[in-house]
């Protein structure tokens, strides 16, 4: 038994030192050279300053200010926000687009309070984008528009809810619909390979082509 | 859905052609023979023989074999536990994390020593890089090489031809083969090609940033994909971050997610041709095989359709659930954009069959149909390819079972593979067949039934019993995954600091794993100790044939008996009710 005891003492020590940290370190290292940015986080710079990773999505809102021209806070004292108008939308996050704690909506199939949930999303999808998109109906909004992600920060929305928002875009920059259009399909993500899973339209990569292409102080 | 369809008929291509290349592999490394990566690792392999003073020659009989099995996790455990609860002294913790409470370390270290990984844990909120690569990723290794050596140990049982042989060969060198020859070079293949898609592997602290129009955020780091080819290889699951397979950083596009689901499957699937070409007749292995598939395709079919229907909620809000010009349309609750519906269904699938566990969507967002599948497979007891070995041992209890009711019905003293089966194996299958669902409706049963499981359930209604049945059932099949609203971590600060486990889901779930892993575990090891001795008999004409379409069917149909008249009341008061209705509650 202390025979025993000792081999398997020795073996945790050599197990975590090989698998625990001379694999993590040397992938790391490899990953240094061969795939520097993508290692590290695919991030994003503008103008030298770091807004965020191509893979994360983030929040396109801005605060609502009072009369005064302070930013309004709610019951608990954080400020309310609204979508930008001039910025592409992400799809709903349940956590804020928090990339640093994570978790799902859990919302189940059968919940009253999903439907809740998705009326309350649809009459903001609505508010936000039938000024751009008269008559726009339920049957016209993508699922992806009212539904939140798994992760909360997904950072693509689908093809049919950016050319929605797409009219919006186009009277707020004061850029034909047309080149809109054009960015879009400049910063969808196709299927990989033409078949593994879903086009998405990247928000960040767009919002940040916007900005260059037609900037608003 | 027709693309769907060709991405999910494409995925199992892929796989099957490879089951003979690693499966062969795998039968060489296990037969002790040299192989292509001995020159590189031979010296590594012998070096670590030499340190752990073990003599690999000398054969263990079933009892030494599950000693230094039992005794070493156990070790692991406490290492584990060590690392887990003294966060605060690691380097690799930039952002200071403290450790966790004693009772959700507790469920945390059961969980991955056993291969579940289930996670009442946030990963980026509670562990320190330390943890997670040389604790719980070093589980993630061993407790994948410890299931496979089981099913490697039982396999010498069934084929050895001496009467009275007892050795089943020896632990010490089936673990290192195990994981310097099968585990460790996959991960690293398939760590290079996920970091090559945007997976991140970096030590740096979080990153604070500010957005276009000034928002600020923070990105979570970490060395993620080293450990996200294991967690996948090994069929662990155990997520770095909190949503797993969901979050981008660990699972990027379309191309990494075919990457991990292929990981998650391969050696499971690959290992029922190892069988074959040790028992020495690949039609053996096949028909294992076939019989899993079976059950695995009408899952994934399932889970598919379903979810592209979308909810009663989405449906009551006047959502349009339908495929539009340029969405795909369905429930895209807990779901993300690059992977849709049908690469959602599909690892919805492949991940409750094996016991891997790792989520690249919200389980409790599933329809009610939907999330019947999860439910069924774990049903299933780890049978459709299972996890990595113990989807194989287990579906040999059960084809030992299924061959003793063959036998039965023909009249005949049942024989598998030549050897005849008697009382003693009998028994002993029986026992580790029912260890699983007893754990996982004793726990359910606890849970529901008493007040302490109610801290832990988020939803009301049927889906609030949805999620406590789902995690004890997931917890006993060492799947890890979750409704993941049940919860055994509050954390106010959304960190360590301040939080409390729920003592009672953390202890009653830690103890599901660990009863519900290492009984059936020694009920089998007990098996091969049981069949290693007994004479072969050659095949007589009357002897029921292993590998054949009748005996698949007859497989088939054991497990989903067994499956159904253990859980299918149980399923009925949550999924089926949901998926029954239209309405909302």
């Amino acid at each position: 038994m202390r025979r025993e005891l000792t081999t398997s003492l020795l073996a945790v020590v050599i197990f975590t030192i090989l698998l625990g940290l001379l694999y993590p370190v040397g992938i790391w290292a490899v990953g240094q050279v061969a795939f520097p940015g993508k290692a590290d986080g695919s991030l994003v710079h503008v103008g030298g300053r770091l807004v965020g990773s191509s893979l994360i999505g983030q929040d396109f809102s801005m605060p609502v200010l009072d009369k005064h021209g302070r930013p309004e806070r709610d019951s608990r004292g954080d400020p309310v926000t609204q979508p930008d108008p001039k910025y592409f939308q992400e799809r709903p996050s349940q956590d804020s687009y928090n990339a640093a704690g994570t978790f799902f909506s859990n919302r189940g199939p059968n919940q009253a309070s999903a439907v809740a949930f998705y009326k309350e999303g649809l009459a903001s999808y609505f508010a936000l984008e039938r000024r751009y998109n008269p008559g726009l109906t339920a049957a016209q909004v993508p699922v992806d528009a009212v539904t939140t992600s798994a992760s909360g920060v997904d950072p693509d929305i689908s093809q049919a809810n950016a050319l929605i928002q797409a009219h919006r875009i186009a009277a707020v920059r004061h850029l034909s619909l047309a080149r809109v259009k054009q960015l879009i399909a400049q910063h969808t993500d196709g299927r990989f390979a033409g078949f593994l899973g879903e086009p998405g339209v990247n928000v960040l990569e767009l919002n940040i082509a916007l900005d260059k292409e037609a900037p608003l102080t | 859905m027709l693309q769907g369809w060709l991405q999910i008929a494409f995925f199992c291509a892929v796989l099957v052609a490879c089951m003979p290349l690693v499966g062969g592999y795998m039968a060489r490394v296990f037969s002790n023979e040299t192989v292509g990566l001995t020159r590189v690792l031979g010296p590594l392999e012998r070096g670590i023989y030499r340190l752990l003073r073990v003599d690999v020659r000398r054969e263990q009989d079933w009892k030494g074999y599950a000693k230094s099995l039992i005794v070493v996790s156990l070790m692991f455990w406490l290492a584990l536990y060590l690392i887990l609860r003294t966060q605060t002294l690691h380097p690799f913790n930039p952002q200071h994390m403290h450790s966790g409470t004693w009772d959700v370390t507790f469920n945390t270290v059961s969980s991955f020593l056993t291969n579940t990984n289930w996670q009442f844990y946030g990963g980026e909120t509670t562990m320190t890089y330390f943890s997670q690569m040389a604790g719980l990723a070093v589980q993630n290794f061993v407790s994948a090489a410890v299931g496979i050596v089981v099913v490697v140990a039982l396999i010498r049982g069934i084929v050895a031809r001496r009467e009275g042989h007892r050795g089943i060969g020896s632990f010490w060198q089936d673990l290192v083969r195990t994981t310097l020859y099968i585990l460790l070079p996959l991960s690293i293949l398939g760590a290079l090609l996920l970091m090559s898609q945007g997976v991140i592997q970096t030590f740096s602290h979080y990153l604070g940033f500010h957005g276009l129009n000034g928002a600020s955020g923070t990105l979570a780091l970490g060395p993620v994909a080293s450990q996200e080819s294991i967690k996948e290889l090994g069929t662990n699951g155990g997520g770095f971050f909190n949503v797993n397979s969901a979050m981008p950083f660990e699972n990027s596009n379309g191309l990494t997610n075919f990457v991990e689901l292929f990981l998650i499957l391969l050696i499971p699937t690959s290992l029922t041709y190892t069988y074959g070409r040790m028992v020495g007749s690949r039609r053996q292995g096949w028909a294992i095989f076939a019989a899993m598939a079976s059950l695995f395709v009408v899952a994934v079919a399932v889970v598919y359709i379903a979810e592209q229907h979308g909810t009663p909620a989405q449906h009551l809000a006047s959502v349009n659930t339908h495929a539009i010009a340029g969405s795909t349309g369905g429930n895209m609750e807990g779901k993300e954009q690059r992977f849709g519906i049908a690469d959602s269904g599909l690892w919805t699938a492949v991940t409750t069959v094996t016991s891997c566990g790792a989520v690249n969507a919200a389980f409790e967002s599933l329809t009610g149909i939907g999330g019947l599948v999860p439910f069924a497979d774990l049903s299933t007891s780890e049978t459709v390819f299972g996890g990595v070995g113990t989807g194989l041992y287990s579906m040999l209890l059960y084809v030992i079972l299924a061959v003793f009711i063959g036998g039965l019905m023909v009249g005949r003293t049942p024989e598998f593979l030549g050897k005849k089966i008697e009382a003693r194996e009998i028994k002993l299958t029986i026992l580790g067949v029912l260890v699983t669902p007893l754990a996982a409706l004793i726990g359910a049963a606890l849970a529901t039934g008493t007040k302490y499981g109610a801290p832990s359930v988020y939803a009301e209604g049927p889906q609030g019993f949805s999620e406590s049945m789902y995690a004890y059932l997931s917890q006993a099949n060492n799947n890890g995954s979750a409704f993941a609203g049940y919860t055994g971590y509050m954390q106010p600060n959304g960190t360590n600091v301040g939080a409390h486990g729920i003592t009672f889901a953390d202890l009653l779930g830690g103890m599901t794993m660990m009863v519900a892993r290492y009984l059936p575990i020694l009920f089998v090891l007990a098996v091969a100790g049981a069949l290693v001795r007994k004479k072969a008999h050659p095949a007589g004409l009357g002897t029921m044939r292993t590998d054949n379409p009748t005996f698949v069917v007859l497989l088939v149909g054991v497990v989903i008996l067994v499956g159904a008249l253990t859980f299918f009341p149980a399923l009925l008061l949550g999924p089926v009710v949901q998926g029954l209705t239209n309405q909302a509650f």
